[in-house]
């Protein structure tokens, strides 16, 4: 699809020379976003700064005819805001304002391209902050958080996105505004703020949401449970979260990624336990002590061979740096390496780890795991080099497998990554026909022209115009 | 339900089907010789975007690190022609190195960009339009700025000027407006001279134990600019127990020429400075200018980059970046004696990038400053953030440097400090003229202008 020169102009109208790119130069970087594996350069790129922007590019798309797709900061790692079958990409990164926060009733609200972590920087000191904490939320958007209903290690107590999310203000895909909830919770009528929430762009663009902010927790403990082996670690996380504690977050790092976090971050790991637990709880200092005690307990009756407490912030820092940044010491042990996201319900971890080990050793892959145990979510991380043509297929087989396995035990292909386009074929093996048809159908009552994000959470017939570059190439996927 | 069929006729294509034949006007595109792994490092997360100044600002990937390195390989494999546009988003880089903190893969993004941008002044020098040619690189930025004699000479009518208060009367008669615009813009950055200093001695004693003996690298734009604060590192040194030997040949360091493409240069710098220091005598060669810092601490990459062959020039060069510190890294290693005298001012510390990214030298300023009785240190809002300065980019993207020099400043404002401490002379040229043209009497000074008034029971100027 080429855009016409008259099409252009009117955008140019709109918002300006400066906020319009269409030169091919220019619109190459934004073929692909966190998922590299598809790619497909839009047609122009337009950045509003404004609601009345988004209100008239949206009534021009339709004017011509032409799809479009919101943009946050590009984080996705499922294609998210990949423009399929090209089209007009709305860049939401000048809409980052802060407008309102109202300490009082625990709000805020911020315009759809304010980066995640600016927020809770912005409270600093006032003693809130914003909970929804995904690995990348130092760059990702608040729109495209709520367009993935992202996750993050201390969703397992907090909730996740759409726990945080009162209200959105969004732009149709005719160009009407609506507003869905707002500051003051429980409004009547059908949850539509819910319905918003994750759905991926495809009902809408949101022009301005309403948060929740939440109190800082008073006191936190962190620790490290050391175990010999991966189930032993496992069959802790499933006593944790048995026994009634709710850690504010609980994550497991195998061998494999204790070894590469110990050469980048020299923390002190030990080298050689099967599997260690970072698990933080939070709430009251009387409380915690006791929550921390019997955390301790609990690894201990599942075999560990210590729990390690921080005993400074600052051990308690680092100990986050490496879980955050797990991802990028991956380097070390690989040239290139494929994250996957697949959930299963936590009782089933011994088993969904063991077939993921038996399945790497199957096609003579290296697989190591950081992922966020408590709430059952797996980020099986598989290892090759990208130059070997017949590892890279069996890195594929064995991710389909092991995705494939997560249905299987009850679970389900993406805990937080979304859809987007790279999961879009498991939607039918997730879900049955008629529960695709009712989704099909409520995007249709917003979406009725199927213009705005086409091709987008649910497999739909006709998808020609993506180029597939690279598809029997999984490149090096950052996750999380 | 006809549209939930799966769809998976798809077309399959590579990074080399794209290339247009047309635009493989020569056999090698710019930066084929930057070692291509360093191009598959970055794995395309992002997570550099909002670490990155010029993104910030401009909302545009094409304006972050991932969209630069992008950009370079697209170049570099053939999909894409280095127009203008290609090397205006290229040129509005920074070089603040934050997205190399921010990135988890270990991206050297330094690396990226530097040898591309030497690519590019080659590529357009062969071609006849070579801007290290231009006048204002020619006689200003090559020509002056790395002696410091010749800056100490150029800065004698700004000097009488001020002195004899001539400086507003040009002002208010608009009579600086008929120079290039450039020069305009340098007579802007021009912060109040202060009186020339004597020239520092050959060496100065350690005061009470010698504890260290160490070289001091003096610059070239800051030893004319900056006198007072080069005693200043000098005496906190001695006061630290340092015997301090000052080398008479050292140059530049290099980095105006290398960061603008000139590479040649550069290394002729790097050399002269590795045969002035005498380095095995010498603990560690200390340097209070986080620019020329970083600079000096590359000169191992640099010669690579460039490709010395000669063995024993390189491992001059590697030895000697390899003793490089910044002065506040060395004295928090040393352990500081604690200065006594107290300096009751409210003061904020803004990271200069080349200190905090490129050197990854965060909180040695500040524990030192913590040191300093009566001062009150306030967190500054994106203090890491670049101000602008970048070395001479604000000479040469006057229109960014200025967007992101008034970000600075209504972060500094809204702190409500004094005193603004940076360890950087372009940083603290660059907010010393942002300051001025937003009226504000703020006092930019160095860590170890305060340190060394504490030392000496002083009192600040303001």
């Amino acid at each position: 699809m080429s855009l016409s020169r008259d099409l252009i102009q009117r955008f140019q109208q709109i918002v300006g020379d400066e906020g319009v790119l269409y030169n091919p130069e220019e619109l190459l970087v934004y073929e692909c976003d966190g998922y590299v594996v598809e790619k497909k350069v839009p047609d122009v790129v337009l950045f509003p700064t404004c609601q009345q922007h988004v209100v008239d590019i949206v009534k021009t798309c339709n004017e011509f005819d032409v799809p479009f797709l919101p943009r946050g900061a590009g984080t996705s790692l499922a294609g998210g805001t990949l423009p399929v079958g090209g089209g007009v990409m709305i860049t939401l990164t000048r809409m980052k304002q802060i407008l309102e926060v109202n300490m009082r009733d625990r709000y805020a609200v911020v315009e759809p391209g304010l980066v995640n972590v600016h927020l809770t920087q912005h409270l600093a000191g006032s003693g809130y902050h914003y909970a929804p904490d995904p690995s990348s939320q130092g760059a990702c958007t608040i729109g495209g958080n709520v367009a993935t209903n992202s996750g993050g290690p201390h969703t397992l107590k907090y909730g996740v996105t759409v726990n945080h999310v009162l209200g959105v203000e969004a732009v149709l895909p005719d160009g009407s505004v609506v507003q869905l909830g707002g500051p003051v919770e429980g409004s009547p009528g059908y949850d539509l703020t819910g319905l918003f929430v994750g759905s991926e762009g495809t009902f809408g663009i949101a022009t301005r949401v309403y948060v929740r902010i939440t109190r800082d927790p008073v006191a936190y403990r962190t620790m490290l449970g050391v175990f010999e082996t991966v189930h032993d670690a496992t069959q802790a996380i499933s006593n944790i979260v048995g026994a009634g504690i709710v850690p504010a977050a609980l994550e497991m790092m195998d061998q494999g990624i204790v070894e590469a976090l110990e050469a980048a971050f020299h923390f002190g790991f030990p080298l050689d336990a099967g599997a260690v637990l970072l698990i933080e709880v939070d709430g009251l200092e009387v409380a915690v002590n006791e929550e921390a005690q019997r955390i301790v307990n609990l690894c201990e009756q599942s075999g560990a061979r210590e729990v390690r407490k921080a005993n400074t912030a600052e051990e308690r820092q680092l100990l986050w740096k490496c879980r955050k940044q797990a991802f990028g010491a991956i380097g070390r042990l690989s040239p290139s390496y494929c994250t996957q996201d697949g959930v299963v319900p936590r009782t089933k971890l011994p088993e969904i780890l063991e077939f993921i080990s038996e399945s790497g050793k199957r096609h003579d892959i290296r697989i190591v795991n950081v992922f966020h145990a408590g709430d059952g979510n797996i980020h099986p991380i598989l290892l090759f080099d990208e130059r070997d043509k017949e590892q890279i297929e069996r890195v594929l087989k064995s991710s389909d497998e092991i995705l494939a396995k997560c249905l299987e035990l009850g679970g389900s292909v993406t805990g937080e990554h979304g859809i987007g386009v790279e999961k879009i074929d498991f939607m039918s093996k997730l879900f049955e026909p008629d529960d695709l048809a009712v989704m099909a159908d409520v995007r249709k009552a917003f979406n009725p022209m199927g213009r705005c994000s086409p091709q987008k959470m649910l497999p739909t017939a006709g998808a020609c115009g993506m180029e597939h570059i690279e598809k029997d190439h999984p490149g090096r996927r950052a996750a999380m | 339900m006809e549209e939930l069929i799966c769809e998976s006729s798809l077309v399959i294509g590579t990074w080399s089907l794209v290339l247009d034949q047309t635009m493989a006007e020569t056999a090698t595109p710019v930066g084929s010789d930057i070692e291509y792994g360093r191009f598959l490092d970055c794995v395309h997360c992002g997570l550099c975007t909002s670490a990155c100044p010029t993104y910030l600002e401009t909302g545009n990937e094409n304006d972050s690190p991932r969209g630069r390195i992008y950009l370079m390989r697209g170049v570099v494999d053939g999909r894409l022609e280095l127009n203008d546009t290609v090397k205006r988003h290229l040129d509005l880089c920074l070089d603040c190195r934050s997205c190399e903190t921010a990135c988890p893969s270990g991206v050297q993004y330094g690396r990226l960009i530097e040898p591309f941008r030497v690519g590019i002044q080659q590529r357009d020098a062969a071609a006849g339009h070579d801007v290290t040619r231009s006048w204002f690189h020619r006689f200003i930025l090559y020509g002056v700025f790395p002696y410091a004699s010749r800056m100490r000479w150029a800065l004698l009518p700004a000097r009488a000027m001020q002195k004899l208060g001539l400086q507003s009367l040009f002002e208010s008669l608009g009579l600086y407006k008929l120079l290039p615009g450039k020069l305009q813009r340098m007579q802007a950055l021009l912060p109040k001279l202060p009186p020339v200093a004597r020239p520092l001695p050959r060496t100065l004693p350690a005061i009470g134990e010698k504890r260290a003996r160490v070289a001091l690298f003096t610059g070239c734009v800051a030893d004319a600019m900056f006198g007072p604060t080069n005693w200043a590192t000098a005496r906190v040194l001695q006061a630290n127990g340092c015997e301090v030997v000052i080398p008479e040949n050292q140059a530049c360091c290099g980095a105006i020429h290398y960061h603008s493409g000139a590479g040649d240069p550069a290394l002729d710098f790097a050399k002269q400075n590795a045969s002035a220091f005498p380095i095995d005598d010498v603990d560690a060669v200390i340097i209070n200018v986080a620019g020329c810092g970083s600079m000096l601490k590359d000169y191992g990459h640099v010669a690579d980059e460039l490709n010395v062959t000669d063995p024993a020039e390189l491992e001059s060069l590697k030895k000697f970046a390899a003793k490089v510190k910044d002065v506040s890294e060395f004295l928090v290693e040393l352990g500081p004696k604690p200065p006594t005298g107290s300096i009751p001012l409210k003061a904020t510390y803004h990271d200069a990038c080349h200190l905090v990214h490129a050197q990854q030298v965060r909180s040695q300023p500040r524990q030192l400053l913590e040191l300093v009785p009566g001062l009150e240190l306030v967190p500054l809002k994106e203090s890491d953030i670049c101000c602008g300065a970048a070395g001479s980019y604000n000479l040469t993207e006057p229109e960014m440097a200025a967007r992101l020099g008034d970000r600075k400043i209504a972060n500094i404002e809204s702190t409500g400090a004094r005193t603004v401490i940076t360890g950087n002379a372009g940083c603290s040229l660059q907010l010393q003229a942002k300051l001025k043209e937003a009226g504000h009497d703020i006092w930019v000074a160095h860590p170890m202008d305060i340190l060394d008034l504490s030392y000496r029971n002083e009192q600040p100027p303001v």
